[in-house]
C-alpha cells in the first residue's frame, strides 16, 4: 500500500475545498431560488468520495450513487459548470436539465448516475459488475450509498448476488448516522454497518471517514481486492453531514453538542492542518487557495449556469424513447 | 413456415439472439438448470453456460436491477419474471431505473432490457398467481409494452426487443405456452408499435390483445355464422404506445367498437382505447363503445367463481348483439 505523497495531499486538499465551496455556493443559489427542487449537500463527507476515488480509477471505473451526488460526479470527471447548470435546470447541464440535483449523469466519464430511490443503485452496481466481468475488462463497479440504504431489501438482494457470482463491485457505505431525519440507533438494529455484511461472506471493513489518509489506505486495499478478481468488498466510512438531509430539512433532530463534536473533525481542516503542521503549506497559502477557488466557482461555474439557455419546450418529449430505432418498426429491412 | 408452440418460439428467439451476440444473456428463477417453468429457456443452460443463462435467487427487484445495470455497460439481458404477480416486487427497478434513466440522464444512458413475464388467469392458481398488470406498465413513460397473441409474435417480439434500445416489457400468458402457430423459418422481427387486423370485417371492430384476441376471433366466427354480422378483429399487440391511427382507422370503417380485456375495467386497456376513439374519431361512431372486462375482484380460487370472473368469447358475442339491438 502506498501513502499519499505531499503533492497528492495538496491536490486532494484543493479538490476537497473545491467540493466544500461548490456545495456551499449551491446552498446560496438555492436560497436565491436559482436552484429548485430537492438539494442534498455533501459538506462533512468530502474525505469519503475523495479517498476512495483517489485509490480507484475515476473515468475508467464505473461509479454510481444516490442523490447526494454532485461531488462524486465531479470527481469522475464531470465538468463542475455542467453539474451546476444541471442544478439550475439548464440545457447545458450534465443531464440537459432533465435530471436535476439528484440525477447527475456523465456517462462519458463513467459516472453512471445519481438515483433518488434509497437503495436503487445497489443492484445496478452489481449489474454493471456483471457486464464488466462478461466483457473481461479491468474496471470495477463502485457503489456509494449511505447507511440508511442498508435498510432496503435491495441491499441484501444485491450483496447476495454480488457474492454468489463473484462480481467486481465495491460497496462504499458513507455512514453519516442519519437516514433523512432519523438517527441510526432509532432505525437500525446493528449500528456498525460492516457487521451486517457477515451474511454475505465478503470482506467488510469500517474506518474513519473524516481522515483522507485513513480512507485512502482502506480504499486501496478494497480496490485492489476487487480489481484482482477476488469478488465484492464492503467498505464502511464513519462520517457526518454538516447540513440537513436536504434543503427542506430544519436539522432540528440533531443535538448542537453532537454537531460541534463532528465539526472538530472536519475532513478539510484535518488535511489542511496536517499539511501546515508538516511545513508543506502555510495558513496564508491556504487562504489564498480558498479565495482562488471561490473566484473560480463564481466566474467559471455560476456564471456559466446563469447564462446558459433553458431547455426548449418543443423538446419536452425528447429522450423518453430511442429515436428512429429500426426494430420498433420490425427491423432494418 | 414451421408450426411451433408459443414456448418453442420464445426459446428459439433466445437461442438465435444468444448465438449471434455473446453479450445477450438471460436471467430469472429456475431458467437454467431447471429449464424454465414454461420451458422457454430449455436446453440453453447446457449450450451457453451459467454465466449467460443465469439462475437467480428469488429476488425479483434485485435481479431485475442487475439486468438493468448490466444493460448500462453493453449487455443485452432477457429477464424472465416467473409470474407477472412477482413483477410488483420489481416495479422500483422497472419504473424508476429502466423506464426513467434515458430521460433523467438527458439521453446519455439507456436500459435496453427485455423483461418477459406471463400474466393472466390460468387454472385455479389463486389471487397471487393470477393477474394482469398491463394497465400499470402501459402508463409508464419510457417503457415499451407489448403482448404476443401467437407464436409468431412471441418469437418476433423477443427478437426485436433484444435489439431495440428501449426497455421492452413483454406480457405473455400462462395458458398460451402450448398454443401452436406458424413462425417464419427465417429471422423475423415483430414491430413493437402498431396493431394487426387479425380478421377483416365491416360491421363492428372487436379490439383484443394477447388471449382476448382469441375470444374476439371466436366471437367473430359466431357473429358471422349465426347473426350475419361481419366483425373486424384488431390485435393490439402493442399496449404502449397504443396504435392511435390503427384504432381510428378500423372504427372509422366499422363505426362500432367492442374492447375485450382479461383485466378489470378500471383504468385499463379498454378505457384507454375508448378515450382514443373519443379523441380521434368520435363522429364516426354509430353506437357507444363497449368494454368486455373481468370482474373487479382478486381472482378467486373456486373454479366456478374463477370462470365467472374472466370474460369469454360468448361475452363478446353478447355485447355485440346488444349493441345491434339483438
Amino acid at each position: 500500500m502506498s501513502q499519499l505523497s505531499t503533492a497528492d495531499k495538496k491536490r486532494l486538499l484543493r479538490s476537497m475545498l473545491y467540493a466544500r465551496r461548490f456545495e456551499e455556493r449551491c446552498y446560496e443559489a438555492y436560497v436565491e431560488r436559482k436552484i429548485g427542487g430537492f438539494l442534498h449537500l455533501y459538506p462533512g463527507q468530502e474525505a469519503c468520495a475523495h479517498g476512495v476515488l483517489a485509490a480507484a480509477k475515476p473515468g475508467h471505473d464505473y461509479v454510481i450513487t444516490g442523490y447526494r451526488d454532485h461531488v462524486h460526479a465531479i470527481l469522475c470527471g464531470a465538468p463542475p459548470k455542467e453539474v451546476m447548470a444541471e442544478l439550475f435546470g439548464k440545457e447545458t447541464g450534465s443531464s440537459k436539465g432533465r435530471g436535476g440535483s439528484m440525477h447527475i449523469f456523465d456517462v462519458r466519464h463513467r459516472f453512471m448516475g445519481g438515483y433518488a430511490l434509497v437503495g436503487g443503485p445497489f443492484p445496478l452496481a452489481v449489474g454493471m459488475a456483471k457486464g464488466i466481468k462478461m466483457k473481461g475488462g479491468d474496471e470495477i463497479s463502485i457503489c456509494f450509498l449511505g447507511d440508511a440504504a442498508n435498510n432496503q431489501g435491495s441491499f441484501h438482494e444485491s450483496l447476495n448476488m454480488a457474492k454468489i457470482w463473484q462480481l467486481p463491485v465495491l460497496f462504499v457505505c458513507e455512514n453519516n448516522l442519519y437516514g433523512i431525519g432519523t438517527r441510526i440507533d432509532r432505525s437500525t438494529a446493528v449500528l456498525d454497518q460492516y457487521k451486517r455484511v457477515c451474511g454475505y461472506d465478503m470482506p467488510a471493513k469500517q474506518v474513519d471517514g473524516q481522515d483522507i489518509d485513513v480512507v485512502y489506505q482502506a480504499a486501496q486495499e478494497a480496490v485492489n481486492y476487487v480489481r484482482s478478481g477476488k469478488g465484492p468488498y464492503f467498505l464502511e466510512l464513519k462520517t457526518y453531514r454538516y447540513r440537513g438531509h436536504s434543503m427542506s430539512d430544519s436539522n432540528a433532530y440533531r443535538a448542537k453538542e453532537e454537531e460541534q463534536e463532528w465539526a472538530k473533525r472536519d475532513p478539510v481542516l484535518i488535511l489542511r492542518d496536517r499539511l501546515i503542521k508538516a511545513g508543506d503549506m502555510t495558513q496564508d497559502e491556504y487562504s489564498a487557495l480558498d479565495k482562488e477557488i471561490i473566484g473560480e466557482i463564481e466566474n467559471g461555474v455560476i456564471k456559466f449556469a446563469e447564462e446558459s439557455p433553458e431547455p426548449k419546450v418543443e423538446e419536452l418529449e425528447k429522450y423518453v424513447l430511442a429515436e428512429n430505432d429500426p426494430y420498433v418498426r420490425g427491423g432494418a429491412k | 413456415m414451421a408450426e411451433l408452440m408459443y414456448w418453442e418460439a420464445i426459446r428459439r428467439a433466445h437461442d438465435e439472439e444468444m448465438a449471434r451476440d455473446p453479450l445477450v444473456i438471460c436471467m430469472g428463477e429456475d431458467i437454467g438448470v431447471a429449464g424454465g417453468t414454461y420451458k422457454a429457456t430449455q436446453g440453453l443452460y447446457d449450450k451457453y453456460g451459467a454465466e449467460r443463462v443465469i439462475d437467480t435467487p428469488i429476488s425479483e427487484n434485485g435481479y431485475t436491477g442487475v439486468g438493468i445495470g448490466a444493460s448500462f455497460v453493453g449487455v443485452r439481458p432477457i429477464i424472465e419474471i416467473m409470474s407477472v404477480n412477482f413483477a410488483w416486487l420489481a416495479l422500483d427497478q422497472i419504473v424508476n431505473s429502466a423506464a426513467k434513466v434515458r430521460y433523467m440522464s438527458g439521453g446519455q444512458l439507456t436500459a435496453p432490457v427485455v423483461i418477459r413475464t406471463p400474466g393472466g388467469t390460468a387454472h385455479q392458481l389463486g389471487a397471487q398467481h393470477s393477474a394482469r398488470m398491463e394497465k400499470v406498465f402501459m402508463g409508464i413513460a419510457g417503457l415499451r409494452v407489448v403482448t404476443p397473441s401467437n407464436p409468431r409474435q412471441a418469437y418476433g417480439m423477443i427478437k426485436a426487443g433484444v435489439r431495440c434500445n428501449d426497455p421492452v416489457f413483454i406480457n405473455e400468458h400462462e395458458l398460451m405456452y402450448n398454443m401452436k402457430g406458424e413462425v417464419p423459418d427465417g429471422e423475423y422481427f415483430h414491430p413493437l408499435e402498431g396493431s394487426e387486423v387479425a380478421r377483416p370485417g365491416k360491421d363492428v371492430t372487436l379490439f383484443g390483445y394477447n388471449i382476448s384476441v382469441h375470444w374476439c376471433l371466436q366471437a367473430a366466427d359466431v357473429l358471422a355464422k349465426l347473426h350475419g354480422i361481419e366483425a373486424e378483429v384488431v390485435d393490439l399487440y402493442a399496449l404502449s404506445p397504443l396504435d392511435r391511427a390503427g384504432i381510428a382507422e378500423s372504427v372509422s370503417k366499422t363505426h362500432r367498437a367492442v374492447i375485450a380485456e382479461e383485466a378489470e375495467p378500471i383504468a385499463g386497456v379498454g378505457a384507454e382505447v375508448m378515450a382514443i376513439i373519443n379523441e380521434e374519431c368520435f363522429f364516426e361512431l354509430d353506437a357507444a363503445p363497449v368494454r368486455v372486462s373481468a370482474a373487479s375482484v382478486p381472482i378467486p380460487f373456486n373454479r366456478t367463481l374463477e370462470k365467472a370472473t374472466i370474460p369469454s368469447a360468448n361475452d363478446v358475442v353478447t355485447a355485440v348483439l346488444k349493441m345491434f339491438g339483438k
